[in-house]
């Protein structure tokens, strides 16, 4: 009668802790499977030879210098969002609306182009367009945090309404701004009136150099910092901050402060740096992206980067892919998205650990214990 | 007078795209699964649906249209029951973050559809297919019935297909054996499973049935209201969010659904129908600021909801949780 009780074929544990080198291995094979997953979508959709697939995959982002620096310029979009909605998502704060956020900071930033262009020196005129952007973003942060703090409203909807009132201020702002002209064109074309000057020939480059300094320093904000370690505690649990004497309202409001104006100085250096235009699309789907960027790096800003790099050079080598063999460009998503599902369930296999019913009882007491 | 018909007219069709969207999200949403890839879900089920009735078009000389209809149907629903159990697979059974999956689901489903979509449209903008005739069909004689008839029984079946649904789910919901273990597993998943109840065969069903009615509102979107013309666009993206804002709005309530999503359809057009209806017209800056309007009403929803911490209107307790039986 002993051994008469049914031991389930597979049983799952919690592992308590996994090593380095086991967290890299796993992700490398949920990449590997992903890459194989996407090989055989494209081999059977196309009958096209996947190598020659990836081949010319690799040229989106590697063909040339241009090419590489472009890139780059993407990558800084994208990341700066990332590093913005890191703090709040470490804080189990739902913000899906970075896009709206970048759009307001980009917004504010075209209107001090627009009204102070050629009114004001250079030397005013820049910080101007900074500080209205951060405000812009930090006000569009502030909202939802505020209201979460203090009456514990679900931000998730409420960040993602947040983004299609931007979307239609922005509209209304460039319906103004068009007169009437078809499009918005470049804004002060003629005096290049907060245009951001050349560094190493191209003007986006001083977002390549905002966005490594805040790399590091929003690392060491979260890691070293007294406020970065309230952000954390309070992400683990509201409770165990408040018994810390922790003030959970303030916490969730600073941080989101902090994330909005991160995301408004994004939008600063999108207009500022990259477009010199807005529209309703000047943030581009990054503020989604960077979710998942932020998510997957757990918060750790050299990740990021790394996760941005490799989401950058999909979309650029499906983009090459599109043009190679006259596809489109909709497969950067479709490969993208089974990345990323491949990348989210490995998180299992770092997290909990199978054990077959054949395994040695000896082993199963040991990670009980 | 003819304005308010007008508006009535678009109101509705607009207000029931985002009903399935909803529906589906809330019976997901009841068993603790937070699926923020409904947008991406609604373009599998929009785009299946529209093309297999395209290929079935196109490739059979005098086509059934009724057939047709069944088989867009059922693509449709298979098709985003196949998204659900993507994100069922992850979230449940590999317990990955919930939010960031639904994302991941909805940059799938998008690229999909309109991957897939570039090869029917084959270098043309836009593709109709004429089953939407079918789906557009009228109630006979009721719709000959003056104003009351135009806007009562003047709309395609799906129309009334998703108030039946409604009904149908909030009984289940509320007054079943079924709908009670659901709802229980939403509010304290280790309760229900300590009761006997399976809660990961509960959870992957109404995720998967959820996703599958979630999509009929992108093949109603595609095939009646946009009249079967299928183009690449981000509307569908748009409709999605507004989806999951309705199951807000509805405090997870399917009847309350009906309304919600009719008001929000109205709240949609007003931009184009208010000015008409109030004797002026506005220059294009105010539209784009009137259009804001919906989403300002689902936000004061939100906190309206939030400020009244009534019971009922709170969303399932572990809402947004993946579940692990020896985590207490």
């Amino acid at each position: 009668m002993t051994n008469t009780h049914h031991e389930p074929l597979m049983r799952i544990v919690k592992r308590s802790e996994s090593t380095f080198k086991h967290k890299v291995i796993i992700r490398l094979i949920a990449v590997l499977l992903a890459l194989v997953i996407d090989a055989m979508f494209i081999y059977f959709v196309t009958g096209l030879n996947p190598f020659a697939v990836y081949t010319t995959m690799f040229q989106g982002t590697f063909s040339n210098p241009m090419r590489f620096s472009w890139a780059m310029r993407d990558l800084a979009s994208l990341l700066l969002v990332g590093i913005a909605l890191a703090p709040a998502f470490k804080m189990r704060f739902w913000n899906i609306g970075a896009e709206g956020q970048v759009l307001v900071g980009a917004l504010a930033t075209a209107a001090v182009m627009v009204y102070y262009g050629g009114k004001l020196p250079n030397a005013l005129l820049y910080p101007t367009m900074l500080i209205a952007a951060l405000a812009a973003g930090a006000l569009w942060g502030f909202v939802p945090g505020v209201f979460k703090a203090k009456f514990g409203t679900n931000e998730t909807l409420f960040t993602l309404m947040m983004n299609y009132v931007a979307i239609q201020l922005v509209a209304c702002c460039v319906n103004i701004w068009r007169g009437q002209a078809s499009g918005l064109g470049k804004l002060n074309m003629k005096s290049k009136a907060g245009w951001f000057p050349q560094v190493f020939g191209q003007r986006y480059n001083i977002n390549l150099i905002v966005v490594v300094l805040l790399v590091v320093l929003m690392y060491c904000y979260l890691r070293y910092t007294k406020q970065g370690y309230e952000i954390s505690v309070v992400g683990e649990s509201e409770n165990t901050a408040r018994y810390a004497g922790i003030n959970v309202g303030k916490v969730i409001i600073r941080t989101m402060i902090l994330s909005g104006a991160l995301c408004g100085l994004t939008g600063f250096l999108i207009v500022g740096g990259r477009d010199q235009t807005i529209s309703t699309g000047t943030a581009g789907g990054n503020g989604f992206t960077a979710i998942i960027v932020a998510w997957l790096a757990k918060f750790n800003t050299f990740y990021m980067a790394l996760i941005s790099f490799l989401l950058i050079f999909l979309e650029k080598g499906a983009g090459e892919i599109a043009s190679a063999y006259n596809l489109n460009d909709f497969a950067s998503d479709i490969i993208a998205g089974i990345i990323l599902f491949c990348i989210l369930g490995s998180e299992f296999f770092i997290n909990y650990k199978p054990i077959f019913r054949s395994s040695k009882q000896t082993s199963i007491g040991k990670e009980v214990a | 007078m003819d304005t308010l018909i007008a508006w009535i007219l678009r109101a509705i069709p607009f207000g029931t795209i985002i009903m399935y969207g909803a529906l589906g999200e809330i019976v997901t949403e009841k068993t603790g699964n937070l699926n923020l890839g409904v947008p991406g879900i609604m373009y599998l089920g929009g785009f299946a649906g529209f093309a297999s009735a395209y290929l079935y078009e196109n490739s059979v000389a005098a086509p059934n249209m009724f057939l047709c209809v069944i088989l867009s149907l059922v693509c449709a629903f298979i098709a985003s029951m196949i998204g659900g159990l993507i994100y069922s697979f992850l979230t449940i059974t590999l317990r990955a973050n919930q939010n960031v999956t639904g994302l991941a689901l909805t940059t799938f489903g998008m690229g999909v559809a309109n991957f897939f979509g570039v090869f029917i449209l084959d270098g043309r903008t836009a593709t109709q297919s004429l089953v939407y005739k079918t789906f557009q069909t009228k109630i006979p004689v009721l719709s000959q019935l003056g104003t009351i008839g135009q806007t009562v029984f003047g709309y395609g079946f799906m129309v009334y297909a998703a108030i039946i649904l409604a009904i149908v789910l909030h009984h289940i919901l509320s007054h079943t054996r079924i709908g009670l273990n659901l709802r229980a597993i939403g509010e304290n998943p280790a309760t229900a499973d300590a009761a006997g109840i399976s809660v990961t065969r509960y959870k992957y069903l109404a995720t998967c049935l959820g996703a599958g009615i979630s999509g009929l509102g992108g093949l109603y979107y595609v095939l009646d209201y946009n009249q079967g013309i299928w183009a690449t666009t981000g509307q569908i993206e748009a409709l999605g969010w507004l989806a999951l804002a309705l199951v807000i709005f509805t405090t997870w309530k399917p009847l309350n659904a009906i309304w919600g999503s009719y008001l929000f359809g109205t709240l949609y057009w007003l931009y184009q129908f208010l000015p008409t209806l109030m004797g002026f017209s506005v220059p294009g800056y105010i539209t784009d600021l009137i259009q804001m309007v919906p989403y300002l009403v689902t936000i004061a929803v939100l906190i309206v909801t939030s400020l009244r911490k009534k019971r009922e209107d709170q969303p399932p307790a572990s809402l947004g949780l993946a579940y692990f039986r020896e985590e207490r």
